[in-house]
This record gives C-alpha cells, sequence and structure tokens, in this order.
C-alpha cells in the first residue's frame, strides 16, 4: 500500500468490484433464504383463522402491513398478532375459534380499522364473512351422533337454521329413536367459529377450518345430471339403461 | 495506556469539560426522549385504555385521525401486488414528507428502536476496546433493499416484513414479545463482536430507503465553524457513518460547501455534542454560509 499511492486507482476499483460481488452473492443468499421462507409463511395452521375479509393467505400477506390496528378495534379481543416463534406469520393478526371466536359483529369494526384493505373494506355485512368453514370432523365423539340431544353447535351458531341444520336420520343401533345430526352448509356458514368454541367435548368434534381444507371441489367439466335435466326440462340421454342399484351391507 | 487517559480519549470528554455535561449531550438525550417516546405513546392505550396512538411503527392511527405508515412497507406490498387502502396511501405520503424536511434518516436516530441497541453495542465495543471484525460495504445495504423488493415482487408478500426486527421489537413490545429478543440479541452481538456499526450503517435496508429520501430532504447539519476545528477527530468516532463528515468539515480548500450533503448522515447530532469548539449546527440546506475563521482574525491580530 505504501509504495504506489498514486496507482492505487485500479486496485481500488478491483477492490471496488471485488467487495460488490461479494456483497450481491451475500445478499442474493439471504434473499433465496427470504424468498423461501416467504412462501413457506403461507402455509397458515389450519387451526388460526383470519379475521373478516382476509383475502387467501397469498394475498393477505401482500397487503396486511400487521399494524393490529384490526386487533385494537376488535371489541372481544378475538384477533391478536403472531409473535415471533409462533407458527403464524409475525406480526399478522388471526384468532383460534376454540379460544376466542369472533363474535361477528354488525358493525365489523375490524374492517374499516385496517388501513390497506387486506380486510376488504367491500365487506360490510358480516353474513359475508368467510373466514373459514365448520367442519363436524369426528362423526364418532358427537353426542347427537351418538344419539344424544346435545345441539349446542347448532344453538350457538349466529346463522343458525342457514349455517347449521339438524337433519333427523334413524338410530339404527337402537333401532327405534331418532338422531339429529348437525350439518354445516358452506353457502352461509360464516367460519366464525362460535360452533367449535361451544362444543362440550373435551377436544371438539365440530372446527372450524380453512377453505382450503375443509372444501372440495369438483372438476371444472363435471355437470349435475339432475340439475341438467331440470334446466332442458327433458331427459339429456333417453331411455338410458338403469344399471342395478348394489346396497350397503347393513341395509340388506 | 492508564485509566485516566484513556478517560480523557473517550470522545466528546473535551466537550464535556468545555461546555459541561448537558450541552455535550444535549441531542444525545433528546433522541433518546424521542425513541422512548415514539414506544410510549403506544403503551398507553393498551396500558391506560385512553387512546393517543393505536397500531404500530408499521402503521398506525393517531387521536383517531392522523393516520402514518410506513412507506417502505407499503412499496413492498404494492410490488408484491396489492391494490392499496386510500388510508395507507395517504399515511404513507404524510410520512414521506415528514422525513423529506425532517432529514430523511432522522427515522433511524430519532425514531427506530434498533438505534439505541446498536447504539449500545458500539459504545460497549469502544469500551471494551473490540477492534477489527467482518468489513462489509456502507453499499450493501442498497443490495439489500433491492433484494427485498425483487423479492416481495417474485413472492407475492411483503417480504422484509418476516424477518424485520424494526418492526417485530416494536410490534413485541406493544402486542407481546415472544421471541423478538432474540432478533435484538442477535443484532446486538453482531455489532458488538462481528462488525462495527455492521448493522445500522452497513445491513439495513429500511436505513437504506430513508437514505434515499435524504437526499433531497432539507434539515441538515452543517460544518458551519469549520475554520475552527481544531482536528480532536471526536466528530468521527461518534458519528455512525464517519464518511459523511469529511467533505463538509474539511472542503474548504476543495471548494465544497459546509453542509453535510450525504444521504447517508442520520441527523443525530453527535458531532454536534462532541465537538468542544461547536462546530456544527442543524440547518437547513440551503444554508451554506461558513462563519469567518476566528483563528485567522487572530492571526492577523
Ligand atoms: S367481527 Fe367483531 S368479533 Fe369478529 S373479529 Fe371483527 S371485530 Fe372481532
Ligand atoms: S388492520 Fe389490516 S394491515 Fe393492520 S394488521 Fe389488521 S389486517 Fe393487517
Ligand atoms: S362457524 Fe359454526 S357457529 Fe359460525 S357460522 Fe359456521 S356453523 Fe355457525
Ligand atoms: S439503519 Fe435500520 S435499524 Fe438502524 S436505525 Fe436506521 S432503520 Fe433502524
Amino acid at each position: 500500500m505504501s509504495k504506489a499511492p498514486k496507482s492505487s486507482g485500479g486496485v481500488n476499483r478491483r477492490q471496488f468490484l471485488a467487495d460488490t460481488a461479494k456483497a450481491a452473492c451475500g445478499v442474493g443468499a439471504v434473499g433465496l433464504g427470504i424468498s423461501l421462507y416467504a412462501d413457506d409463511a403461507k402455509a397458515l395452521p389450519a387451526t388460526a383463522l383470519r379475521p373478516p375479509g382476509a383475502g387467501p393467505e397469498s394475498h393477505f400477506l401482500s397487503a396486511c402491513v400487521r399494524c393490529g390496528l384490526c386487533v385494537r378495534d376488535c371489541p372481544y379481543d378475538t384477533l391478536r398478532l403472531a409473535k415471533l416463534g409462533e407458527r403464524v406469520t409475525v406480526g399478522t393478526p388471526y384468532f383460534v375459534a376454540r379460544e376466542v371466536p369472533c363474535e361477528m359483529c354488525d358493525d365489523i369494526p375490524c374492517v374499516p380499522a385496517c388501513p390497506t384493505g387486506a380486510l376488504d373494506h367491500a365487506l360490510t355485512d358480516i353474513n359475508k364473512a368467510r373466514m373459514g368453514l365448520a367442519v363436524l370432523i369426528d362423526h364418532e365423539t358427537c353426542l347427537n351422533f351418538l344419539g344424544l340431544r346435545c345441539d349446542v353447535c347448532y344453538r350457538v351458531c349466529p346463522v343458525i337454521d342457514k349455517a347449521i341444520t339438524l337433519e333427523q336420520h334413524a338410530n339404527l343401533r337402537t333401532g327405534k329413536h331418532a338422531m339429529f345430526i348437525p350439518v354445516v352448509h358452506s353457502e352461509h356458514c360464516t367460519g366464525c367459529g362460535k360452533c367449535e368454541r361451544s362444543c362440550v367435548l373435551e377436544e371438539a368434534a365440530i372446527k372450524v377450518l380453512p377453505h382450503r381444507l375443509a372444501k372440495g371441489a369438483l372438476g371444472a367439466h363435471y355437470r349435475l345430471g339432475w340439475e341438467e335435466k331440470a334446466k332442458a326440462g327433458h331427459e339429456l340421454v333417453p331411455g338410458i339403461i338403469d344399471l342395478p342399484d348394489r346396497m350397503p351391507e347393513v341395509v340388506r | 495506556m492508564s485509566a485516566d487517559t484513556k478517560k480523557a480519549n473517550r470522545p466528546g470528554t473535551e466537550a464535556i469539560t468545555e461546555k459541561g455535561w448537558l450541552s455535550a449531550h444535549k441531542w444525545l438525550l433528546l433522541r433518546r426522549l424521542a425513541q422512548a417516546t415514539f414506544v410510549l405513546l403506544f403503551l398507553i392505550g393498551p396500558l391506560t385504555g385512553f387512546w393517543i396512538v393505536k397500531g404500530n411503527m408499521a402503521s398506525s392511527l393517531t387521536l383517531d385521525i392522523l393516520p402514518l405508515t410506513d412507506p417502505f412497507i407499503l412499496i413492498q406490498s404494492f410490488v408484491a401486488g396489492h391494490v392499496l387502502e386510500m388510508t395507507a396511501m395517504v399515511g404513507a405520503a404524510i410520512v414521506t414528507i415528514a422525513y423529506l424536511l425532517l432529514g430523511g434518516r432522522s427515522y433511524c436516530s430519532w425514531a427506530c428502536p434498533i438505534n439505541p441497541i446498536t447504539d449500545l453495542a458500539h459504545w460497549l465495543r469502544q469500551r471494551l476496546g473490540i477492534k477489527g471484525g467482518m468489513q462489509i460495504s456502507r453499499q450493501t445495504r442498497y443490495w439489500v433493499m433491492a433484494m427485498v423488493l425483487a423479492s416481495s415482487a417474485l413472492t407475492g408478500a411483503i417480504a422484509w416484513e418476516l424477518i424485520n426486527p424494526i418492526t417485530i421489537l416494536h410490534r413485541g413490545i406493544i402486542f407481546g414479545v415472544g421471541l423478538a429478543w432474540t432478533v435484538v440479541l442477535a443484532i446486538f452481538l453482531f455489532d458488538l463482536f462481528v462488525s462495527r456499526r455492521g448493522w445500522c450503517s452497513h445491513l439495513c435496508p429500511v436505513g437504506a430507503f430513508y437514505s434515499i429520501i435524504a437526499i433531497p430532504s432539507v434539515l441538515r447539519v452543517s460544518a458551519q465553524n469549520r475554520a475552527v476545528c481544531n482536528d480532536c477527530m471526536d466528530c468521527y468516532a461518534v458519528c455512525p457513518e464517519p464518511h459523511v463528515i469529511s467533505p463538509a468539515l474539511k472542503g474548504e480548500a476543495k471548494n465544497i460547501g459546509p453542509v453535510i450533503q450525504s444521504p447517508n448522515c442520520t441527523n443525530c447530532g453527535r458531532c454536534i455534542d462532541v465537538c468542544a469548539p461547536m462546530v456544527f449546527t442543524f440547518t437547513n440546506r440551503f444554508n451554506t454560509k461558513v462563519s469567518e475563521s476566528p483563528s485567522r482574525v487572530m492571526e492577523a491580530a
């Protein structure tokens, strides 16, 4: 260094380029890490539900700045921000139905509180919220399936008789009683989580799951024969041969 | 070296003897006050139920009327493909205008909660005499910033918020800590042992972003009395971005004005504090006035 300070321009430039390359490579590696982490973060745990008006997770993570204004305006302390170390993307708002469900406020204060529109301001009717979908997941422990009249999930549902109905079935075990099976209807269930919260079992038999887990999807080309028939007003394939039906063992 | 000379060599010692302790720490104390205020204002609500400010540094609402949003987070959201609500855009515009006036990196030394931590690491590093460590280019932060934006665009998620220590800490204090302290500890140890002023002056993309806002910003530090500089070098020792000082302080021969033009200057005012002959002052970028050299006056007399 000491002998030729004048000619150090070339060395400096080379040094600069080397430094730049080093920095770019290091930063690139970190960037790759963050990007993989970001993709990973989109896999929200099944028990974590987003506030009303939140879009699909892939969109929500581009929109929510993690300010917690929705949390502050929720009068029931339903919402909370994920802390570092939890499995939900750090800082994002969520709730756990079994702990504190959404009370489905008429004025949905959490939504207008959101400054970014991560919670869609177009949502003004809480009945149109789709935070998740209740699924009566365990038919073996649900008391109504055991032939009792618990009905708690049905009775607490804010959208009672639309989101959950009780359907009467014969109790084949006793042969003489009825069973009233809670059935959830996705076109009305908001995913508020009140049913899961109130399920009397140690571990809820009815759970609110994100739609991606709770819903199946028909192939886009599928047509329901009976609907098509009603639409057309006649059989689409006239004189179709009726195949012999096989009854399940129990019934036979 | 005896303890006495060590103490005498600590930057700012001369300023303390000449101006008194308080005025040799004026801007430092004001900054700490501001930093504490930025946390406390958010805590009053949850602690007392009386809401002045809601939210956190990512986005907030003051007195139910004034929205403020971090423009860097907003830009990431935008490149990630989200169409933003008006409130957030107005909030980001207000913040941007404020920093255009107050100096972009005033964010760093007056508002950011990580700053006291990296300052502490630096102070301890000097006290313990830790030297050397990893050399990182000061330009790296711009690469990190570009990477964050690219990653946001590619993944469709606000990338930096996945690991941003600033908001993780600020949110942690206000909404519940979790493991937020681990991030803070990591940065502290990094700055203490691995790289001098490593985080804030070399890596942080938020600081890089506010540096860009600082390019045209108005409030500046100026070496207005550079003629009386006695070359004690204390300002270089305390400055988190020492490279910003030379052009202004030593620029007379090259006809460079006394105003610190570098957008990396954090407007922390420590140079003003520690300078015994009071060379530096806060002013605006257009005030390129230089005081007459009293030393020359003295020589003439
Ligand atoms: S609708 Fe009401 S209870 Fe449900 S999350 Fe929003 S504010 Fe909370
Ligand atoms: S108010 Fe909106 S941006 Fe803020 S945490 Fe809630 S959803 Fe996210
Ligand atoms: S989550 Fe349960 S309680 Fe809420 S609407 Fe759906 S079925 Fe009803
Ligand atoms: S460089 Fe980054 S971490 Fe440091 S004070 Fe500025 S914004 Fe905060």
